[in-house]
C-alpha cells in the first residue's frame, strides 16, 4: 500500500497526462470504432462487425460529392494562403518598416474574431454586391482567416532561425539570393510546411463560415451536419478516420523526412 | 541579419529598391486581407443599421442604431449564457491542460515529439464527427449514462446530454488544443535550472510550482485561455448539437437570423456587438495580464 501511494505520488502527473490523453481520443476510437458497424443508414447503436463500409467509402449518397468538394477548396486556400501568409511572414520577421503594428494588428484581428462574424459579414458584402455564395466565395472566406495562422507559424519558424548561419554563407561570398535561396529557405522550410499542413485541416474542418458563404456546394462537414439530424452513414466514420491516419502519416514521415536531413547535416 | 537589414536606404538605387522590398512582401496579403476581412466587417456595420424596405431581404440604410437596443434585448439571455459558457468552458479547458501540457514539457523525455503530436492528432478527424460522437456516447443510448444509472450516480430522470453541462464541456473539448499548445510552448521555455535553484534555497515542490513554474508559464495561459475563450463564446455548434433550446447560445441567434428569418441587420448588430464585446474583453484581459507576447 505505501508502495503504491509512493508510486502514485511521484507518477500522479503522468497518471494525469495518460487520463488526458484518453479523454482526447475517446470520440476518435469511438467514431473508428463504428466505421465497422453494420448498420443501415442511421449509426446509432452497435450492430456487429462488418468491412462494407470500408470497401465502399462512397456508398451513401453525395458523401464523396462533399468530400471532393473539400479536397478541393482546402488544396486551392491552403496554397493561396501559405504564399501570401509566408510573404507577410517574410516581411514581418526580417525587416523594419513604418506601420509594422498596423500590419501585427491586421494579421491579429481576423484570429480574434469569432468564425460566426467572419462568415456574417463576409456574406453580407457578397450579397450587398450581388455575388451568389458558392465555391469561389467559400475559398476566398477561406484563403482569408487561414492567412493569420500561417503568417504566425512561419514568423515563429523565422524568429527562431540562428542569424549566424546567414552571415557564413555571406562570408562565403553568396549574394543576398544565394543566401536565401541556400540557407534562409531550406532552413525556414519545415515551418512552412507545418503552416500550410495547419492550414489545410483549418480549412478542411471549417462548418460555420463555410455554411455562410458555400450556398448549395456541400463540403464534408456541411455533409455530416446535415445528416446528424437523421443519423450519420457509417461511411462519413471511414471518411473521418482515413483524415486522420493520412494525417498521421504525414505528419511522422515529415518528422523522419527532417530526422533524416539532421542527421546528414 | 546584416543582409536583410534595411538600415538608411537613401543610399543607391539597390537600396532604395530593398527598403521597398518589406512592402511588395506584405502587399499581396495585406490587400487581401482589406478585401475580405476588413470590407465586410464595414459592410457588416453598414448593414446592421439599415430597416427593411418592404420586401423580404432587402434593405435600405436608414442608420437605426436602435437596431443595436432591440437586437441586445430580445437576445440578452444567449448574450449571457455564450460568455457564461464560453469562461467556464475556458477554466475547465485550462484545468485540464495544464498538466497535461506541463507532462509533456518536462516529465515526456524523447516522447515529446510524439505526444505534441498527439495533442493535435484528434483535429484531424472532423469536429463535427467527434461532437457528435460524444452525443452518442453519452446520450441515452449510450454506455455511460446506463453504468451511471445501475450505479445510482444519477438518478433515471437525469440526462447528460441536452444540458449545459454538455455544452460546456464539448466546447471545452473542441478548443483543448488551443489551450494545450501555448502552455506546452511556454512551459518548455522554462530554464530547468531555475527549478532546481528554487529546491535549493528550500522551497518544496508546491512553493516551486507557485513561485517559479506558474509566473513563467503566464504567458501561455494568457494566450491560451484567449485562443479557447474567443471561438468558444462565438461558437454555436456545440450548443446545437449538445444542447437543448434552453441552452442556446449568441451564434444560434445569429445563424437563425441570418439563415431561417432573413432579418439580416438583426444579425449584423448581434455580429457586431459580439465581436466588440470580445475584443473589448481581450483587450482588458491583455492589459491586466500585462503581457503582449500574443501575436
Amino acid at each position: 500500500m505505501k508502495k503504491l501511494t509512493r508510486w502514485l505520488s511521484k507518477n500522479l502527473i503522468r497518471v494525469y497526462a495518460f487520463l488526458g490523453f484518453t479523454y482526447l481520443f475517446i470520440p476518435v476510437f469511438y467514431t473508428f470504432a463504428f466505421s465497422f458497424n453494420n448498420a443501415g443508414r442511421s449509426n446509432l447503436v452497435w450492430k456487429g462487425f462488418t468491412l462494407k463500409n470500408w470497401k465502399n467509402p462512397c456508398g451513401a449518397p453525395d458523401i464523396c460529392m462533399a468530400l471532393g468538394n473539400s479536397l478541393k477548396i482546402g488544396l486551392i486556400s491552403t496554397i493561396l494562403a501559405t504564399v501570401l501568409g509566408t510573404l507577410i511572414a517574410f516581411a514581418l520577421g526580417r525587416y523594419k518598416f513604418v506601420g509594422r503594428s498596423t500590419t501585427n494588428l491586421l494579421i491579429f484581428l481576423p484570429m480574434a474574431t469569432p468564425e460566426i462574424v467572419l462568415g456574417a459579414s463576409l456574406l453580407t458584402m457578397f450579397l450587398n454586391l450581388g455575388i451568389n455564395p458558392g465555391l469561389v466565395p467559400t475559398i476566398i472566406a477561406h484563403v482569408m482567416f487561414c492567412i493569420s495562422f500561417v503568417v504566425v507559424t512561419v514568423k515563429a519558424r523565422i524568429a527562431s532561425l540562428d542569424p549566424r548561419l546567414e552571415q557564413a554563407a555571406m562570408d562565403l561570398y553568396a549574394n543576398e539570393w544565394q543566401t536565401f535561396r541556400r540557407v534562409t529557405l531550406p532552413l525556414v522550410a519545415p515551418g512552412i510546411a507545418a503552416a500550410a499542413l495547419l492550414a489545410f485541416s483549418l480549412s478542411f474542418d471549417d462548418f460555420i463560415i463555410t455554411n455562410f458563404n458555400s450556398g448549395t456546394v456541400t463540403t464534408f462537414p456541411k455533409f455530416v451536419y446535415t445528416a446528424a439530424a437523421r443519423g450519420i452513414p457509417a461511411q462519413a466514420n471511414v471518411i473521418g478516420s482515413s483524415m486522420f491516419f493520412i494525417a498521421l502519416i504525414v505528419v511522422v514521415v515529415g518528422q523522419v523526412l527532417s530526422n533524416k536531413r539532421k542527421a546528414k547535416i | 541579419m546584416a543582409v536583410f537589414r534595411n538600415g538608411s536606404a537613401k543610399v543607391s538605387g539597390l537600396k532604395e529598391n530593398k527598403s521597398l522590398l518589406p512592402y511588395f512582401l506584405l502587399a499581396p496579403g495585406l490587400i487581401y486581407l482589406i478585401l475580405f476581412f476588413v470590407f465586410p466587417i464595414i459592410s457588416l456595420g453598414q448593414m446592421s443599421t439599415k430597416t427593411s424596405s418592404g420586401e423580404i431581404g432587402q434593405y435600405k440604410q436608414s442608420f437605426r442604431f436602435a437596431n443595436y437596443v432591440d437586437a441586445f434585448l430580445q437576445s440578452k439571455e444567449q448574450f449571457g449564457r455564450s460568455f457564461i459558457y464560453a469562461i467556464l468552458a475556458t477554466l475547465l479547458a485550462l484545468a485540464v491542460s495544464y498538466p497535461l501540457a506541463y507532462a509533456i514539457a518536462f516529465k515526456s523525455g524523447r516522447w515529446k515529439n510524439v505526444l505534441l503530436v498527439l495533442i493535435v492528432a484528434p483535429f484531424f478527424t472532423s469536429f463535427l464527427l467527434r461532437t457528435i460522437a460524444w452525443k452518442q456516447i453519452l446520450g441515452e443510448e449510450g454506455p455511460v449514462i446506463k453504468v451511471l444509472r445501475t450505479l445510482h450516480i444519477i438518478s433515471p430522470q437525469t440526462s447528460l446530454t441536452a444540458t449545459s453541462f454538455a455544452v460546456v464541456t464539448g466546447l471545452a473539448y473542441n478548443f483543448l488544443p488551443f489551450m494545450t499548445l501555448p502552455l506546452y510552448a511556454s512551459l518548455e521555455r522554462i530554464d530547468p535550472r531555475t527549478l532546481e535553484a528554487s529546491g535549493d534555497l528550500y522551497a518544496n515542490g508546491f512553493t516551486t510550482f507557485r513561485k517559479v513554474t506558474l509566473p513563467l508559464s503566464m504567458p501561455g495561459v494568457v494566450a491560451g485561455t484567449l485562443l479557447t475563450f474567443i471561438p468558444a463564446a462565438g461558437d454555436y455548434i456545440n450548443a446545437a448539437i449538445l444542447g437543448s433550446p434552453s441552452t442556446k447560445m449568441l451564434g444560434n441567434v445569429i445563424d437563425a437570423r441570418f439563415f431561417k428569418i432573413v432579418d439580416y441587420p438583426t444579425a449584423a448588430a448581434l455580429s457586431f456587438t459580439l465581436m466588440a464585446a470580445i475584443l473589448i474583453l481581450v483587450t482588458v484581459y491583455i492589459r491586466k495580464a500585462g503581457t503582449e507576447e500574443l501575436v
